[in-house]
This record gives structure tokens, sequence and C-alpha cells, in this order.
């Protein structure tokens, strides 16, 4: 599946030689870089992707690893797939050029274990670099020795959260940590790790190569760059694209020719779902935040539907090490099945709208915590419409 | 006090936070925290819950607890911290620079409310058919929170079948709130890792491997998960009912040991403060219950004594004098019932060094069925024997298909102390307003084996005979407290010197008798690991008590459980022992009579090993 729409980090054009640049600079100019740059995490969460390699690499540690977290798990997007598959260069790279900026010697890909079939591709990728000076002992002539290993997943959603990727590194039960300590600090085998998404590492391989000053000129001042949309649902051309930060709702709708939509889930399960009266807001961390995954839903879909859907996700995937996600959302879906069997009052949902807010602040996870986001937001933006269908 | 030890089995977030110079301040300094407007300092990496603890500011938690690593899985202790969306959990919050905390703000109300509401409605059962009903931290929580209804359903139907396949424990999956007490229990206070959380998501349970019956995999029955678990999941299996029958019974002659650590603990039962001492009290109780004979379990820890320090000085006479290198030494101590299987299932290449002597229980039960029966003229298949002991492994240990030496099963309940408190409520009585009442001829006299309920004791009782007995004069410390056996450190090392030893004992004189003590199964773990790789050579003796604290803290004793409870009743058992006219085995009387009279080929004799001996089962760790 090729980017249907590029830009800045997929043009063929701009894509350099960064991994020697990078090497041949300070590390903690790249750290420099990568923060002046403005780069976000592309996983969703957008924590600043500078600050998290400068606190790793200001950890007083021996032992130091960079984790690409390519643990696509998030219901609708699939850009990372498209990534590790025609861009593996960059993705690698960025690797290196982390573990260079904070000290590191090891690399983890921690792929999706439904990614299974691209596991010899990526792994004779990996052997070619080693082969080409650009991974292993002192890499491109320089001090720097950097490996990367290739760790699958089992499948569970879970593991896209990092801690619980770490814990399934370590080849423990996928459960999330206690936050703090933070993998920063605490990590890996207990070592300070740096978790990035698989775009993350991209964004940073195009950075190194055209500095910070004009990769921050696009999108908007909060959220730099581009970024990757996986746009799947109701429209004509649905696929990969890259947009600056800043595009609007409808804008998108435009770009991929949908037609009658009514509303667009962003951010996947765990995100929003946008009513059509707010398609004038923009996907950027200070207005809608998302990994990527852009769902587009036209009039004749059942909103009822679509929300048990990701509460039976949100069932299932939980990992059932806390109260409120494990119980939380089990409560959720049995509200919406009330529902259907017109069983269940308007106070009991607003109860129930409570409890996701408690869940939002209160469960252990990112998991929990954004598991109720799609039930608050589409009870609230479609009540009338799911009372109605039964 | 006892330290709880931090095994290296706890995953990396559930370790406290390393403290480090330089990213965090210097370890023991102090940073301030404002909570609920008040300001306080308290050292750095204090979690909120501590702090809050240390200055009476009550946090609800459910999934903490004191002995245990963290989990920060039952969200009940969230509070929330100025700056933070989301509310963190107290338990495991360290406070590492200036942050505002309130504990009861409307979020955090909220927050609790609800998830006490999801517990409440995934909480099979109702609390007036539950025997952990005015005991239990769910139903406790559910009364500080006005819980009035079942805001989001309540289960009606069960969705576990009970566990009822150990003679020990019994595991009831539906009570079971997944606060993973007795996972980490298991796998990182004990080591023996026998529970895991298996599933995910709302069908995540508690199992045992391939979820076989708690029977038929590596348990060793110590209950230490029964004394942490906050509901009713997991409890001891009760033989009350047959011993009410049998005391029922006028056909029956029903006999009660008591070991010291039920009468340290059962106090708390009725409310009493931890180390209250019930020795003459209960003794009151279980004769109005209807108890035929109650006897001390001290009598057959100084016969222990007796049997084990000779098994010892034998075992090094044919060492030392004899050459016979297929002699073990180290010789460990087989009181523990927990210890016994633990090294059966963990280390079945190494039962050699075992003691051969029984628990004081077995061998109570083989003298109450010989000896008593011929001495009081009673047909030994009309008694039956009961043992109030601290211990849920016990109840494993009675049911061994070789403790029948008596020719009938040699005890024939194991009760604990929270049974034998619950059979006293039964018949009506409140244990502290009772007279003091003795124990029961013919063995009234209390023995000096007080002290085996704490962890060392057995040994400090060992080495007062065996020192005596080589050298005829008593061990060299004050008031012949072995000092260096007490307190709660998970491993022990000591010695003693034997010099001018009696002319029979020569063969030992100069030897430096070297000892070693161990509590809970990781530090039992950590020696026989050290056995294993040949580091104990040098050393002569080792016990070793499965429970945290030895007997004290042992799986059938009032719950809940702590540091500074075990610490009590530790406490009292020495302030006991203290009083005691007899403080050296040997010099019970009642020992030297069923020597002279009974036992007559003496200590580790041919009776004695027909009746007080035992031997082990290789069981490994795979089970079919």
């Amino acid at each position: 599946m090729p980017i249907l729409n590029k830009l800045v980090i997929f043009d063929e054009q701009n894509i350099n030689d960064s991994l020697k640049k990078a090497l041949s600079i300070e590390p903690k100019d790249v750290v420099m870089e990568v923060r002046e740059s403005g780069l976000k995490g592309r996983g969703g969460a957008g924590f600043p992707t500078g600050t998290k390699w400068m606190l790793a690499s200001s950890a007083n540690s021996k032992q130091k690893y960079v984790v690409c977290n390519a643990d696509e798990g998030e219901p609708g997007t699939f850009k990372d797939r498209v990534l590790l598959d025609e861009y593996t260069k960059l993705v690698f790279e960025g690797m290196v050029i982390g573990g260079y900026a904070i000290g590191a010697n090891k690399g983890f890909l921690y792929l999706r274990g439904e990614y299974r079939y691209l596991l010899d591709k990526l792994n004779s990728y990996l052997e070619q670099m080693r082969k080409e000076n650009r991974l292993g002992n002192n890499i491109l002539g320089t001090n720097f020795s950097f490996d990367i290993e290739i760790r699958l997943g089992s499948g569970a959603y879970v593991c896209g959260e990092e801690s619980a990727l770490i814990e399934s590194l370590e080849g423990h039960r996928g459960e999330a940590r206690n936050r703090p300590p933070f993998p920063v600090n605490t990590g890996y085998l207990g070592s300070p790790t740096i978790v990035n998404n698989v775009e993350t590492f991209a964004s940073v391989h195009i950075i190194i190569a055209k500095g910070a000053e004009w990769y921050s000129k696009h999108g908007t001042s909060k959220s730099t760059g581009t970024k990757l949309l996986s746009i799947s649902g109701d429209c004509k051309k649905p696929g990969v694209y890259e947009v600056p930060f800043g595009i609007t709702i409808n804008e998108i709708l435009k770009l991929v020719e949908a037609e009658n939509t009514k509303a667009v889930q962003v951010g996947g399960a765990s995100g929003t779902c946008i009513p059509k009266a707010e398609f004038e807001r923009s996907i950027s961390f200070e207005d809608i935040s998302t990994g990527g995954s852009v769902i587009i839903f036209n009039e004749t879909r059942s909103m009822l539907h679509i929300l048990e859907n990701f509460m039976e996700f949100f069932v299932e995937e939980s990992c059932g090490q806390c109260t409120p996600c494990r119980i939380g959302n089990v409560k959720l879906l049995d509200g919406l099945k009330k529902i259907r069997k017109g069983e269940c009052s308007l106070s009991y949902i607003h109860e129930l709208i409570e409890l996701g807010k408690s869940m939002q602040i209160a469960s252990k996870c990112g998991l929990g915590q954004s598991s109720p986001n799609p039930f608050i937001s589409i009870m609230t933006h479609f009540e009338n419409e799911i009372f109605s269908q039964r | 006090m006892e330290k709880t030890q931090q095994s290296n089995r706890a995953p990396v977030s559930h370790q406290p936070l390393k403290v480090e110079k330089g990213n965090l301040g210097e370890i023991g300094s102090l940073v301030e925290v404002e909570i609920n407007g008040i300001p306080y300092k308290v050292p750095i990496g204090t979690t909120i819950l501590e702090a809050c603890r240390m200055h009476n500011i009550h946090i609800p938690t459910l999934c903490y607890h004191e002995d245990l690593c963290l989990a920060g899985v039952c969200r009940v202790c969230v509070v929330e911290v100025d700056g933070m969306r989301v509310l963190p959990t107290s338990c495991t919050f360290p406070i590492t620079n200036r942050i505002k905390v309130k504990t009861s703000s409307e979020k955090v109300r909220k927050a609790r409310r609800h998830i006490l509401d999801l517990l409440l409605s995934e909480h099979y059962g109702e609390c007036y058919s539950c025997h952990r009903n005015g005991n239990c931290e769910l139903q406790r929580l559910a009364k500080e929170y006005g819980v009035d209804s079942y805001k989001f359903g309540h289960v009606t139907e069960r969705k576990h079948s009970i566990d009822k396949s150990s003679y020990s424990v019994i595991r009831d999956m539906d009570k079971c709130i997944l606060c993973k007490r007795c996972v980490r229990t298991c796998i990182d206070l004990q080591e023996v890792g026998v529970l895991e959380a298996t599933q995910r998501g709302d069908k995540t349970t508690i199992s045992t491997f391939l979820d076989k019956p708690l029977a038929d995999v590596i348990c060793i029955n110590c209950g230490q998960c029964i004394n942490r678990c906050p509901t009713a999941a997991l409890k001891a299996n009760d033989p009350s009912d047959d011993i009410w029958a049998a005391i029922d019974d006028p056909d029956k002659h029903v006999v009660i040991q008591t070991a010291p650590s039920p009468r340290a603990g059962i106090g708390e039962e009725f409310g009493c403060e931890p180390g209250t001492s019930m020795t003459y009290k209960l003794n009151t109780a279980l004769r109005m219950i209807g108890f035929d004979g109650i006897f001390d379990t001290n009598f057959t820890a100084d016969l222990t004594i007796m049997e084990e320090g000779t098994e010892l000085l034998l075992r090094l006479k044919k060492k030392l004098v004899d050459g016979d290198d297929s002699v073990k030494l180290p010789q460990f101590t087989s009181c523990s019932p927990g210890w016994i299987k633990f090294i059966e299932h963990f280390y079945p290449e190494h039962l050699d060094y075992l003691s051969s002597c029984k628990s004081p229980q077995q061998m109570f039960g083989s003298v109450i069925k010989t000896f008593y029966a011929q001495e009081k003229n009673i047909d030994p298949s009309k008694i039956v024997t009961v043992a109030l002991m601290p211990c849920s492994a016990k109840k494993f240990e009675c049911n061994r298909p070789e403790m029948t030496d008596s020719g009938f099963k040699d005890v024939d309940y194991g009760l604990t102390t929270r049974e034998m408190a619950q059979m006293i409520r039964e018949a009506g009585l409140n244990l502290p307003e009772l007279q003091n009442s003795g124990f029961d001829e013919p063995f009234g006299d209390t023995g000096s084996g007080l002290i085996f309920g704490a962890t060392g004791g057995v040994m400090e009782s060992a080495l007062r005979t065996a020192y005596e007995l080589v050298t005829g004069r008593p061990v060299p410390f004050d008031n012949l407290q072995i000092i260096p056996c007490r307190g709660f450190e998970g491993v022990k090392e000591a010695s003693v010197l034997l010099e001018n030893v009696k002319p029979e004992w020569s063969f030992l004189e100069g030897v430096n008798l070297k000892f070693m003590i161990a509590h809970g199964t990781a530090n039992a773990k950590k020696v026989m690991d050290a056995l294993v790789r040949g580091e104990l050579n040098d050393v002569h003796f080792v016990e070793i008590m499965a429970c945290p604290g030895g007997c004290i803290g042992g799986g059938g004793q009032p719950i809940p459980t702590s540091p500074e409870i075990r610490q009590k009743r530790a406490e009292l058992i020495y302030k006991e022992a203290e009083d005691l006219e007899i403080n050296k085995s040997f010099e019970n009387p009642t020992i030297k009579y069923i020597y002279e009279k009974f036992l007559t080929d003496g200590p580790c004799g041919h009776k004695s090993h027909e009746l007080l001996h035992t031997h082990y089962v290789k069981r490994g760790k795979y089970i079919d």
C-alpha cells in the first residue's frame, strides 16, 4: 500500500543520509535538534520526543535501551505497517540515531504479532544494515555501536502501552506498570529506556536531514511537522495520507472524497467521535489529537452499533489488572445492551457517563483512561439517535 | 522489627522507587508535601500513602499490604495531585518534590465510590453467609462509603466452582476481587509461585498451573495467602463440624493439644491487642466446650528437642568419629510442615539433610494414642486428637499417609486459631472474660518449648539441651537467652564453641557449633541454594520455618497480619518463656517420665524411631 499523499518526510527527495550526519555531531546536539523541531510522540499521546530523549540521555546508567513501538493495535490504524514495509530505512536509522542520542547500544523493535509476515523482510534489512556498517560495531567508522533486535508481540492491545510493552519484552504478562517511575528512568530490565512510535523515529530521520528549523515550519506552532493518517470507512479513497498538522476534518473528507458523512472517529476506538457540526475542528495536539486513525461514518451507519463494537473491543482487550478498566468497560457495554433491549433509563446512561469520567482519571494506564472516550463522546453527541434505536 | 524483603522476582514496577543521588536529591533528605492544605515534611521517596499514615490521614486501601511488593491495581487509594490530569494511587506514588495532595476531593470520592461499586458488582455472595463477615476489607469499605445498593448490579450466579481439593487451603474465586495479594504472597514473599493471573479483561482469574486443583500443584499449604486475602476468596479447610460431632459423641474421648502461637494470637479474634496471653483462659474455654483432655504442645516440643538434639549429636559422631561421609550435615529442622513440603517439591534430592523427627504436633498424636491411651486405659480407637495450631499446613501434615504410627491416624484434626475462635464464639463464650485454668495430666507441666513459636525458637531450645548435654554446663548466655537466635532477620547465622566437654563427647571438643536460622520459604530458598552450591559445609544445624516470623505468623493465625502484629506476638512468647520454671527440655519431669516408662530405649531409640520419626517424599515440581 503506497502513501497516497506525500508531503515532507516521505517525499523521496527528502530522504537523505541522516545517519551519517547525526553521528558526525555530538549526541547532545542530536537531542537539541529533536527538541527544537518541536516533534511530539506520533503514537498519539504527544509527549515531546526531545524532552523524553533528554531525560533518558541525562539518566545515570551504563545500560540504556531504545524501543520502537510497532505494536500498531489501535483499531483503524495501519500507517506504521506501511512505514515498516516501505520506509524501513527511516525507521531503523531513526532508532540508531535515538540510541546515539541517549547513549544506548541496544534497540528493540516490538512488532505487532499480526505483522509477523514482515519479520523476514525486516530481519534481512537489518542484516543488510550490518553489512553496510549502518548497524553493529563502530557504525560508519565511529566509536558508536548499536544493534537492533526484533521481538514479536502476541496480539494484546495493551502491549502498545509503553510500560506494558516493556513488561512483555521482559517476558512477563503484558500489564502496565505503575508510573512513576517512568521508562526514561526505569524501563527495560530497570534501565533507562525510550519507547517511541514507528512514525516518530521516521520523523527524526527527516529532522536530522533537513534541520529542526525547516521541519518546524510545517504544521502549527504547537504541532509541528506532518502526520500520517490511516483513513478508512465511508469514503472513495481510503489509505495512508501524510497531512500537515492543522488540517480540518472537512479538508480530510474532501481529500478522501467522502460524502454524506455523519461522524468521524479520530484516534481509533480510544479516540473521540466528531459529529458533523464540528467538522471545522483540526487535527493537532491542541485540538483533536490522534495516533493516526481516522474512521469515517456516513448517514447510513448506526452509532449504537459502532459504539457497541468499540466497547466490545475494550472489554476484550482490557488487561484486567485494574478495577476501573476491567469491570468498568463491561458495565458500559452492558448499558448499551440494555438500550437495545429497551431496558435502560436515561438516568442510568448518565450514571455510566459519570463512571466513564472516573475511569478516565482512575484507571492505571492509557487503555482504561481512554476506553470511555467513545462512550462519552458518542453518547453526548448522538443520545437521541441511540435512544431511538432499539 | 521484621523488614519485608523484596525478592528479585518482583517486577520492576512493583519495586520501590530507586532514589539515587543526583536525580532526586540525597537519600533520607526531607521534602515538603502539602496534604489537604497542611504542609508536612517527609523523607524523599516516601509514598503518599505512607506519608498520610505517618500523620493519621486515612486513605482506604485494598490491594496494598505492608508485607508485599506494590501492585497499584485496585485503585481504591487514588488521590488528587495538583497539576496531574489523572488520579495516582497513593500506595505507589513516591514523593520526590513538593506536591499538593488532596485525599478527599470530589473527583477522589466519586472515583473511589465508583471503584467500590464495580468491585461489589462482581463480588459473588452475601455477607451473612460468609466466614469473613465482620473481618472483610471489602465489607469494611462498603460501610465506610455508605453503600446501600448495588449501583451497577450484583452477580447472582457462580462463575467458578470452589476448589476444596486441598487439605489446607480452599479457594472460592467467586469472592476474589483480583487484588493479587495472594499472587504476590506466593511468588514474592514465599517464592513458591503457585498462583498467577490468567486470561485477561473481565475473564481474568487467579489460577494455578493449568488450572489444576490446589492439591495437585506445588502448593506448600503455608496459608500465607489466606492471611493476606482481603475477602473470603481463600480460607483454611475447616474441620470444626467434625470436631463438634466428636465432642457430641459420648463414645469418643476428644483431646486437644494447643501450640504456643495460637495462644498468643487468639485474643486478637476477641478484640484484644496483639500480644495478649490467652493460654490459661483458653484451657477454660476448651473445657467448657467439652474437650476431655487439654494438653500443651510444649511437651512434645521438648520431646522433639530430645530427639532432634540427639539425632544431631549422633550425626556429628558418625561424621567426626566414624568418618561416615554418607551422613548429611547440616541437619535441618522438620517441625514446619510447610517447609517440609517446600523442600519435597523444590529440593527433592536433599531430603537426607532433614531431621527424621516428626513435628511436635505429630509426636503428640502418636503419644496420645499409645502412651496416653495405655496410662489412662482408654481404647485408642475411641480417642480423637485435635491439634490447635497457627498453621494451615498442619492440616495436610496430619493427613499424610505415613502419620499413622500409633496404629491409627495420629492426629485426627488440625484446627487453626481462627477456627478455634469461631468454635469458642459458637459456644457462647467470651474468651477474655474467662477464668484461668491449667493443662491436664499426665502432661500438665508446661515444657520449655514455648519459644518454638517464634523464628529461632527451635534452635535456641535445641542448643540449650545439646550444649548442656555435651558440656554439663548451661549455655553461656544470660538467662539462657541465646540472643543471636532472636529477631526477624531473614537468615541468621551464629555459632557456639564447645569447650571442656564431657568425656563421652570428647570428639566434640573445640568444635565450633555453627547454626543458621531462616523463616519464610524465600529465605529457606536462599539457604538451600547455598547448600546446593556447597557453601554450608561448616554449618551443623539449620532451623527453617515456612512462615515469615515463624509460627506466630502462621497461615492459621488471626487476620490481619503485619510485621508489627507478628512482633507483638513474638514478644509475648519470649516474655512468657522467661516466667517458666523449666526452660530446658531435658529437665521437664514429664519428659523424664516418658523416657523412663515408655520410650525406654532413650532418644532416637527403637521405640521412638517407630513412633516419633518419619520419612519424606520426593515430590519434585512436576506432578502428574
